[in-house]
């Protein structure tokens, strides 16, 4: 059996033994041990990859196994990796793991809330590893459907309502995703053998109309998941109810697909379509970068605000992509590994906060550095990770984005380069008002003086994520690299596009 | 291996020291990581002067010109063929001399703070800090590219946010380090924009090849051109601006009044000495892009080192609490040295503008570092920041009065102490290449005078206070810090330095202008002499004209109100205006469509399913409609 294959197995073991297993201390360590094989398997996944580079395989697609399963259609189970779906793997190992220990003392339906967590975590992983569109696609909807779930019954606050709108807004991306893979599947082949592989489409030369036609279905379709501009709003309140871990793999994997499909799916086999109507995306991107960050200023509840930091950072995902070359698209992942980072990193800790104050209004705390110094100066160091402290993840990511963006001579670009650069301040801003109002400053309510700080499991939960947000923003070569020489297919393509562009 | 490898330990140990302090330092007792610290400061600090001495006497000059050289530089991030990021270590005159001042300072600070912070809550977070500052300064200033430099300029940027929200429960802290953190960002975001068109159009980020004169990078830049000005032109006033977050000049200085709610030694240490002076330092770094390829800027910023020297001096001499007394001055000084900087050439004597610039600051760094911590004991001894509540401290504090009093004679120009000799150059620099700058600097230094000295004689002199406890003098620990910082007052500005630090790096012979030197010694006796007769005594004469001036004093004690100008920019316009409504906005118009389109579905399928009744007779009813209809229009359209 092939080794990426085991990315779907383990999780499905996994749930068979949370199934079987006798009471909540031994589900949680079923769940934790899975999802610690997990972490371990994208490790030696991405040294399987690295060792396969470095003996001089350059297929675009490594470690690739190939299973007819529906023939009719021809539809495969087609898996391969390559740098940047390495680095995703690896992310989500270490989302999960983290997010399993934040969730260490779910008090209700433990097993049923470990096997959709998990359902949910096999979705991201199954749709990282796909090559083949309708498998992708399979995938994406195994890990958006369990979101209701785990909203609605674990959730908190306005739960049916949000898990409602959630699912609901997604579905509408899915439908329009349906479309666009359809389309693509129906002019994957001139000789009528149709084909869902990405690969193959993407020697394709689809006629420039049908490009345009798709190419808005897809971004836009995938776009709802990375939180594009007008249609975000499923976050704020989908974040604001959900439990900690579903926060976290949410924002911090789930929300990835997103960005993810734009990038493998609409840019890369869209790449004429993508020339002619980025102009459009960017203006909306870049209003998501700006627009997030100063609603995140007015928040009061500690999730809104991070739900609205996660449009303005996801928001410059897909601004990145947009720009459409190597340098920004390097950018572009590394924002999404950074942000996936750092955002779970703050739903964990907004969670083991929530779960001692009992309240999310930042105006209702403070001080709380004094009682809970370990869970406050993780989120300190969230915070600084997320306006972009050198060091830190954020940083790298952000001037990896905005130098390449630069690249682009056009006006157009340079100006919407700019607005997006300001968002560097308007961070600054808010997550230094709730680090000023959450966490120092006197005690306000005498209840909290008798806070108990972390317990182990809270500790390696953030522990885990902090390290990984230093030791990308430390050392950010090899990662960088490693996503850079990836992309050189897919820029390739939208290169040649542009300059068919400039011939009309 | 090269001689300077060793130089890689300058960074390394105080990250170490950071690191180690940060995570154990609460396992053992507070003292130890305030030793540790210090030692590795102590030995930061021994480096720092032996590669001052192997680059400056042994090695460094090649034939007359002192090098560049390189120890080692290693890629840490790329982003194109060209654009690479490294972090290295370049050696050169300034750098080397900013090594001394950054090690020396923040070595005094240490030791000094060992007996300041005692008992201190968070005593071992605070070493941890100073050693994080102390790491990200000497990294922004050993910089190899302008990129590397942003890293640690933001680094310090967040150290400067930790230490002047030291104090976290205090909320006027807390507001003044987000302040602190936010302006300055605020200028970063040009800085990064600035560094984003430069490396655009030369495509490169090192140093090296940015300064070499007559290269031809900067070809591309100067010819696109946007809003009637060229990219270069854009690019060197936008990395200005950043350089004047830092350095706090006008009309971005507001934050560093504020920053005086951190402890003592830090301002001490970051808004006196080192930190502040990191814009001087960007631009003494780009001096000759701006210079050859930018003249106006150049020009520009001399104007705004200038009118801020003037403005804060104005301020200063209103001002009640001590600190804030001397963070005006210091942004005073550091006009100074940008004016310094806007009226320098490159050869020889012409570059007397860039050397007493450079001089400046390393006088300035010594003397403002004593003044603070002479402060710092003041305070410590009277437990209040506040003029008005000190007084005849004289027979109190002989070594603070002794060592205060030689910074105040160096910072107010009297021969033979420091300031005056660097001082003096800046007023030569100046008369040579724009009288109205020369009066206005030798106007702000009649000014100095008087604040000083109105500090000074008020503190020492003056009324007699009763004292809930009679004040003492602070412990050896920091004293000895002020005396060894009083020597250097007295001592470095007697250092040849057109010999070491010159803008084509060539040494060139100064002189003492007499002309010059005498006038602006007289003037600063004016001031002195004003300020003998309004406050060596009881101060009632002040307090007279003081009501005299009216408004115009009020205005000034404001600060000419531009707090208040910003704190309408920030939560009127920004607040109120911009992020409340959008925050609406996507509430109750986007949100809403969304939430709008699932009501008009929920609405119109409660309608249509009435029609699914289960009633035989409706579905008889409307089939039989039905095909009736239809029979119709089959008439009407092919009959």
């Amino acid at each position: 059996m092939n080794i990426l294959s085991l990315f779907v197995v383990i999780p499905v073991l996994t749930m068979i033994g949370i199934v079987m297993g006798r009471d909540m201390k031994a589900v949680r360590w079923i769940a934790a041990v899975g999802m610690f094989l997990q972490l371990l398997l994208a490790i030696v996944v991405m040294y399987l990859y690295f060792a396969e580079r470095s003996a001089g395989n350059t297929a675009e697609m490594l470690l690739t196994y190939d299973v007819e399963w529906f023939k009719s259609l021809n539809i495969h189970y087609t898996v391969g990796v390559d740098g940047i779906s390495v680095a995703m793997l690896l992310l989500t190992g270490i989302v999960v793991f983290a997010g399993i220990f934040a969730s260490w003392e779910v008090e209700y339906l433990q097993k049923e809330f470990f096997i959709s967590l998990i359902l949910l975590a096999t979705g991201v992983y199954g749709f990282f590893i796909s090559l083949d569109l309708f498998t992708m696609f399979l995938f994406y909807e195994v890990a958006v459907i369990p979101m209701y779930l785990l909203i609605g019954i674990w959730g908190s606050g306005k739960k049916e309502y949000s898990a409602m709108k959630l699912t609901l807004m997604l579905m509408a991306g899915s439908a329009l995703l349906m479309v666009g893979l359809l389309g693509l599947y129906f002019n994957s082949s001139t000789t009528g053998n149709l084909t869902f592989n990405i690969l193959e489409i993407a020697n394709q030369n689809i006629p420039l109309n049908t490009q345009m036609f798709l190419f808005p279905f897809l971004f836009v379709g995938f776009g709802i998941l990375g939180a594009l501009f007008p249609f975000h709003t499923w976050s704020p309140d989908g974040h604001a109810s959900a439990p900690t871990a579903v926060s976290m793999l949410h924002a911090g994997v789930l929300m990835k697909l997103g960005g993810y499909g734009c990038f493998r799916v609409a840019m890369y086999l869209l790449p004429d379509g993508a020339q002619h109507l980025s102009w459009i995306f960017i203006i909306l991107t870049t209003i998501s970068v700006v627009y997030g960050a100063f609603g995140a200023i007015w928040q009061k509840d500690l999730k809104y605000i991070n739900a609205y930091s996660s449009v303005s950072h996801c928001g410059l995902v897909l601004f990145a992509i947009l720009m459409m070359n190597r340098t920004a698209m390097d950018g572009a992942i590394l924002q999404m590994i950074s942000h996936g980072l750092m955002t779970a990193l703050f739903f964990a800790l907004i969670g083991m906060i929530y779960g001692r104050t009992h309240t999310r209004i930042i105006t209702e705390m403070g001080g709380l550095m004094k009682v809970i110094p370990f869970l406050s100066v993780c989120y300190v160091i969230a915070g600084l990770a997320s306006l972009g402290l050198p060091g830190l993840s954020g940083f790298v990511a952000e001037m990896t984005v905005f130098v390449g963006a630069f690249e682009n001579t056009s006006l157009f670009h340079r100006v919407a380069t700019i607005i997006a650069c300001s968002s560097i301040v308007i961070t600054a801003v808010y997550i230094l008002r709730v680090v000023g109002l959450l966490l120092l400053g006197p005690v306000k309510n005498d209840h909290f003086n008798h806070l108990e700080d972390a317990k182990w499991f809270e500790k390696l939960s953030a522990g885990t994520l902090i390290v990984s947000v230093a030791a990308i923003g430390i050392a950010p070569l090899w990662l960088s690299n490693t996503i850079l020489i990836s992309l050189q297919p897919i820029v390739d393509r939208l290169v040649s596009a542009a300059a068919m562009a400039h011939l009309f | 291996m090269n001689t300077f490898s060793f130089t890689a330990f300058i960074l390394i140990i105080p990250l170490f020291m950071f690191l180690l302090t940060g995570l154990t330092g609460m396992k053992y007792k507070p003292i130890i990581s305030g030793l540790l610290g210090t030692t590795g400061l102590l030995i930061v600090t021994i480096l720092s002067y032996y590669t001052a001495w192997l680059y400056f006497f042994q090695v460094g000059q090649v034939g007359n010109t002192y090098t560049s050289i390189i120890p080692f530089n290693i890629e840490w991030l790329t982003f194109t063929e060209n654009l690479k990021i490294h972090i290295g270590i370049l050696l050169d005159p300034i750098s080397v001399m900013m090594l001394v001042v950054i090690s020396t300072v923040s070595l005094m600070v240490h030791i000094y703070s060992l007996g300041y912070m005692k008992g201190e809550m968070g005593f071992q977070r605070f070493f941890a800090f100073l050693s994080l500052f102390t790491f990200s300064m000497l990294g922004l200033v050993v910089a190899s590219n302008i990129f590397q430099m942003y890293i640690f300029w933001e680094l310090v940027g967040a150290s400067s946010f930790l230490l002047i929200g030291f104090y976290y429960q205090k909320p006027s802290a807390v507001a003044a380090s987000k302040k602190a953190f936010i302006v300055t960002r605020f200028a970063d975001f040009g800085f990064l924009v600035g560094i984003l068109i430069l490396s655009f159009y030369t495509g490169t980020f090192d140093f090296d090849k940015l300064t070499q004169p007559g290269t031809d990078i900067f070809n591309s830049a100067a010819t696109a051109s946007f809003i009637g000005m060229s990219a270069i032109t854009w690019a060197m006033l936008l990395i200005f601006m950043g350089g004047a977050g830092k350095s706090a000049m006008f009309p971005l200085h507001i934050w560093l009044p504020d920053a005086m709610e951190g402890p003592t030694p830090v301002s001490a240490l970051i808004h006196a000495a080192t930190m502040v002076v990191a814009g001087v330092f960007l631009v003494a770094r780009m001096f000759p892009v701006y210079l050859f390829q930018t003249p106006e800027v150049l020009e520009f910023i001399g104007y705004i080192g200038a009118f801020t020297s003037l403005f804060a001096a104005v301020i200063a001499c209103t001002q009640f609490d001590i600190k804030r007394v001397l963070a005006f001055s210091t942004l005073s000084q550091i006009g100074y040295m940008m004016l310094a900087l806007g009226v320098s050439g490159y050869e020889g004597e012409h570059g007397v503008g860039y050397m007493s610039s450079m001089f400046h600051l390393f006088t300035h760094a010594m003397f403002k570092a004593l003044l603070f911590l002479g402060a710092g004991s003041i305070i410590h001894a009277v437990h209040s920041n506040d003029l008005r509540e000190m007084g005849n401290l004289k027979k109190y504090l002989p070594f603070t009065f002794i060592t205060f009093t030689i910074a105040w004679l160096s910072i107010c120009g009297i021969p033979p102490f420091s300031g005056f000799w660097s001082k003096d150059e800046i007023l030569v620099a100046a008369f040579y290449h724009n009288k109205i700058l020369f009066f206005s600097s030798v106007f702000v230094a009649g000014l100095t005078a008087f604040y000083m000295s109105r500090l000074f004689f008020t503190v020492f002199f003056g009324k007699k206070q009763h004292y809930h406890h009679t004040p003492h003098e602070s412990p050896l620990i920091m004293t000895i810090p002020l005396m060894i910082l009083a020597i250097a007052s007295i001592f470095t500005g007697l250092i040849p330095f057109s010999h070491f630090v010159t803008a084509d790096k060539l040494a060139f012979n100064t002189h003492l202008h007499l002309n010059i030197a005498i006038p602006s010694v007289l003037v600063a006796l004016i001031g002195i002499s004003i300020a003998f007769l309004l406050y060596f005594k009881e101060g009632k004469v002040a307090n007279r004209i003081t009501v005299a001036l009216g408004y115009v004093y009020t205005t000034v004690l404001n600060k000419f109100y531009v707090d208040e100008l910003y704190i309408f920019i920030t939560k009127k316009v920004i607040f109120n205006c911009i992020s409340q409504p959008i925050a609406w906005f996507d509430r109750h118009i986007v949100d809403a469509t969304m939430d709008g389109i699932a009501r008009i579905t929920e609405f119109s399928s409660e309608k249509i399913k009435t029609l699914q009744s289960g009633q035989l007779q409706q579905y008889a009813f409307v089939f039989v409609g039905g095909t009736i209809a239809l029979v119709l229009a089959f008439i009407y359209w092919y009959a």
